[in-house]
């Protein structure tokens, strides 16, 4: 198990030192030259340009700099930027172009709203398509079967982003059925306030991705519940309830958590559609903007940072898969 | 009830059968009447198991034989109420010590299963579940029936282990399937089904998935423990030699019926229905000459969607032309009496069957055992043919 954790981790690193080497290359060989970030490209003088490029350290290898950017983010790094000097701590991804701030500062500042975004939306697209598959698996074949899948394949087949603005325009700004939508700090603000801003994105992720979970946890208690282990389990004169969640759900869950541990990374990479339409200031919203003002700090930063929920998931998802399946031994 | 006259004329074959058993102080134990099985499907009604009937009585085996989709596994699932009853139409009655087994709840016959009835499955691979320890699930089998801590359901569960030799139950129990060997298996699963003493035991095709001497091995446990506890075995097999190491006596279903039934020995040495001496001369015989090869049934299983008219099996029946009149086409034979005493019965229009297989059947299957048989039965049937 320790060996085996060992190598996953060391294999996760790796491909975190490749997306760092992807990302690192847009800065030179990406669309848009950075030093435009500080000069304006049509007011721009060549003597200008070539001082903000040297004092960028553009000019210099780009072995050197990459160099630089990893030993910033191992022991930190201090910015000089003309006359001030921004300093950058461990874990240091740069200093935004645009905001002339620590990049990891700024975005520590945006990830409680994307986390909050994931762990309500999780809750309820868990909780509510596991049971709508479990219930549909039991009485497959039936109308309530049919309209479980029925609706969910319908809800699924509406683009995330038409729903999401239609629930954000009717259910907020025409009918005030919801109150607002924005991050309150659950621990500063109150939970009340945390809960009643993010109630609506919370639903209208749950809703939309329980859908394919209700889908596929169906399948897979489908498949569950027609195991011979789970006729022994009513042979053995247990009761419908203990067949079914204990006998049948226990193995059903395993396909399920593969996708959720996925799911769940991407999620905490930030939700950009939700954040976007609910203006919740997250980590998706700010990878988006990021984009639009060419901040490529920024941008390689969300891109380092969702990769690193990826590997994470992975690892986590095995160690779950070893805790359901005694017969996953990691080694 | 169209067939009423067919049941009428069956039941009293039947009770002059029960008759010459001689009456049981309380009855016998397991009672099945008249069990026909339904199930709709998209494609139309599957008749799985049509009009059977048998008893059982304590420290009792039957053996159940036929080929995939003759109904025995079907009807013993019936007794066990394993059946979605949403999904199933069931009629006829299965009393089990008594109690009317057939429309009962889904509740009222938790009670009962793996309790006073218990089934072993054919694959304990895939019967057992592979996320749980060897132990917990002999320990929640017990729970089920038996309000105990959960300490003492361990206990109970390390006891059984050893009972079916696993070694160092102590240390096994808290193993998972898949550490335990096949034979291993099984045995855990024969203990986890006798945990709560049942009276009745149904094992379904319980050798199938093992090597052979693995499976003597398990029939001689289960022969054991039948001893120990007096209970009544129903053994599903399409294997005729378990069925005549273990089963006093023998049920041949085909295409849902019954079509012979009666004590072992009598109805493995002078079987009376074609589908019978089919199954006998696919039998391998470890002694016959290599070249031999085994004569297997021509044509296929018959379809449970639209059964063939008259007998089910006269499709495939070699001596069909015998009957005269087109009969085997046209009407189902009862299941009566056949031609050596009341407690063998027979579905079948063959007026002199054992005739017929003493001069047909058994010169080719097994020609050693000519002689003997006609030795055999010179003193109790007046038909004798020679035939050297």
């Amino acid at each position: 198990m320790f060996g085996y954790m060992i190598r996953r981790l060391v294999s996760g690193i790796l491909v975190l030192i490749a997306t760092s080497v992807a990302v690192f290359a847009l800065f030179f060989y990406g669309p848009s030259n950075p030093a435009f970030a500080y000069c304006p490209e049509t007011r721009c003088t060549p003597t200008r340009l070539a001082q903000i490029t040297e004092s960028l350290g553009l000019d210099r290898p780009v072995l050197e700099q990459y160099g630089d950017y990893m030993k910033g983010i191992v022991v930190g790094n201090d910015f000089e930027a003309g006359a001030i000097v921004i300093p950058c701590d461990a874990p240091c991804l740069g200093v935004s172009f645009k905001l002339r701030v620590d990049v990891a500062d700024y975005l520590m500042a945006r990830f409680p709203a994307t986390l909050s975004l994931a762990l309500g939306g999780a809750a309820i697209f868990l909780t509510l398509g596991v049971t709508l598959g479990i219930l549909a698996a039991r009485v497959r074949g039936t109308t309530a079967d049919k309209l479980i899948v029925g609706s969910s394949l319908i809800i699924n087949a509406v683009p995330y982003y038409l729903l999401a603005l239609l629930a954000y325009l009717y259910l907020i700004s025409k009918w005030g059925i919801f109150p607002e939508s924005q991050y309150a700090s659950p621990f500063t603000e109150g939970p009340i306030a945390w809960v009643s801003g993010m109630l609506l994105p919370w639903l209208v992720i749950g809703v939309t991705s329980s859908t394919q979970y209700a889908r596929f946890s169906r399948g897979s208690m489908i498949e569950s519940l027609n195991e011979d282990y789970v006729r022994t389990a009513r042979a053995k004169g247990l009761s419908d309830r203990a067949v079914t969640l204990k006998h049948a759900l226990r193995s059903a869950v395993v396909p399920v958590a593969t996708i959720f541990g996925l799911e769940f990374a991407y999620l905490l990479a930030g939700t950009v559609f939700t954040e976007r339409i609910f203006d919740i200031q997250g980590i998706g919203l700010t990878a988006l903007n990021a984009i639009g003002t060419k901040d490529l700090p920024i941008i390689a930063a969300t891109v380092l940072i969702a990769a690193a929920f990826v590997v994470g998931a992975n690892i986590v998802v095995d160690i779950i898969y070893s805790l359901l399946d005694p017969r996953v031994r990691l080694s | 009830m169209t067939e009423a006259s067919n049941f009428l004329t069956e039941q009293n074959a039947r009770a002059d059968a029960e008759q010459a058993k001689g009456p049981g102080a309380d009855g016998p134990y397991l009672v099945v009447e008249d069990l026909t099985v339904r199930f709709p499907t998209a494609d139309g009604l599957v008749q799985a198991v049509t009009d059977l009937s048998y008893t059982l009585e304590q420290g009792k085996t039957l053996g159940i034989v036929g080929e995939s989709g003759s109904g025995k596994s079907v009807s013993s699932m019936a007794i066990m109420g394993l059946h979605d009853i949403k999904r199933t139409h069931m009629t006829g009655s299965i009393r089990v010590g008594g109690r009317e087994v057939v429309g009962l709840s889904n509740n009222r016959m938790q009670s009962l299963r793996g309790g006073e009835v218990a089934m072993i499955f054919q694959d304990p691979l895939s019967s057992l579940h592979p996320f749980y320890s060897i132990g917990a699930q002999i320990a929640e089998a017990y729970r089920a029936h038996n309000s105990v801590s959960k300490s003492k359901a361990k206990a109970k569960a390390v006891e059984m282990l050893d009972r079916v030799g696993i070694p160092q139950a102590r240390t096994r129990v808290d193993d998972y399937p898949h550490q335990f060997s096949g034979g291993m298996r099984q045995r855990a699963m024969i203990a986890m089904s006798l945990v709560n003493d049942p009276k009745l035991l149904i094992a379904d095709e319980p050798t199938t998935a093992l090597d052979v001497t693995v499976q003597a091995q398990i029939l001689d446990l289960l022969q054991e423990l039948q001893r120990d506890f007096n209970s009544a075995i129903i053994i599903i097999t399409h294997d005729l030699g378990v069925v005549a190491e273990m089963a006093d006596e023998v049920l041949v279903m085909y295409g849902g019926r019954a079509v012979e039934h009666g004590p072992t020995k009598e109805l493995l040495t002078h079987p009376e229905m074609p589908y019978t001496w089919g199954l006998l001369s696919s039998v391998p015989d470890v002694t016959a000459d290599t070249s031999a090869r085994l004569i297997p049934i021509p044509g296929n299983p018959p379809s449970l969607l639209n059964p063939p008219t008259g007998c089910p099996f006269h499709p495939r029946c070699p001596h069909r032309d015998k009957v005269p009149g087109d009969l085997c086409r046209t009407e189902l034979p009862l299941l009566v009496q056949g031609t050596r005493g009341p407690q063998h019965l027979k579905r079948c229009h063959l007026a002199n069957p054992d005739m017929i297989y003493e001069t047909e059947v058994l010169p080719e299957i097994a020609p050693e055992l000519v002689d003997m048989t006609v030795e055999d039965s010179a003193g109790t049937d007046s038909v004798a043919p020679e035939n050297r």
